[in-house]
């Protein structure tokens, strides 16, 4: 079972420069824990004690995991997990 | 040093002018490695903030899919501060996620001038860069 998860740049040095990685898992959380056991510190840039980290945008195919249950949204073989963290910013 | 080309400048500038109050964003792609910011892609700033902005995520993931697809990155991310001084803020840096950008801000809290200046925002660390504005258009 394969699924593959694109990292954005910044991200790759958990992954040894790889622009993605590939993993296995019921739900989006059993995916993340998967690639942690690889992949050692990714899975704390992408998930707080609250869940998704707010300013990281999680999509799984064409649709943001936070429409899909986020942490519990189920995936499967073949799909695909974009990473990319939010492009925001304010006054202060 | 960020170069640029006028017509790329005047469009980030009329973007900011055309969203103020609200704080605007975008980028400006260009092939990837070769620092060349090239086509404009001004974005909808999905928090219509005076005091913040944000790239709605699903044009976000359209936008940068399309990057992708042509072989370019992202060589300049702007964005207006529309009371404040065009430097990087706080939360400007805390959110810099494309360390090979050149982050260009914008003031438009005075009416008659635009301030327009350009940093790399790396690990947290901010450094000012001179801007030179290229007298050409560029393509899009």
């Amino acid at each position: 079972m394969a699924i593959e998860i694109r990292i954005p740049t910044i991200l790759r040095t958990y992954t040894g420069g790889a622009k993605s990685v590939e993993g296995s898992g019921a739900t989006l959380a059993d995916l993340l824990d998967d690639v942690e056991s690889r992949h050692g510190g990714l899975q704390a840039r992408l998930v707080d004690d609250a869940g998704l980290r707010r300013f990281v945008n999680v999509y799984l195919n064409d649709e943001d995991v936070r429409f899909l249950g986020g942490l519990s949204a189920p995936v499967k073989d073949g799909d695909t997990v974009t990473v990319l963290p939010a492009v925001a910013g304010g006054t202060r | 040093m960020l170069t640029i080309s006028g017509v790329l400048q005047a469009k980030i500038i009329a973007h900011a002018r055309a969203d103020h109050p609200d704080e605007a964003c975008g980028v400006i792609a260009g092939p990837a490695g070769q620092d060349r910011p090239e086509r404009f892609i001004p974005m909808d700033n999905a928090e219509r903030s005076p005091t913040f902005y944000r790239f709605d995520s699903m044009e976000q993931l359209r936008v940068w899919r399309e990057m992708d697809d042509r072989d370019e990155e992202p060589a300049v991310v702007y964005h207006s501060h529309t009371a404040t001084e065009a430097y990087p803020s706080r939360t400007d840096i805390a959110y810099a996620s494309e360390p090979g950008a050149h982050y260009v801000l914008v003031s438009t809290r005075e009416p008659d001038e635009t301030e327009f200046r350009s940093f790399r925002i790396v690990d947290g660390e901010v450094t000012e860069e001179e801007i030179r504005v290229t007298a050409d258009g560029t393509a899009e």
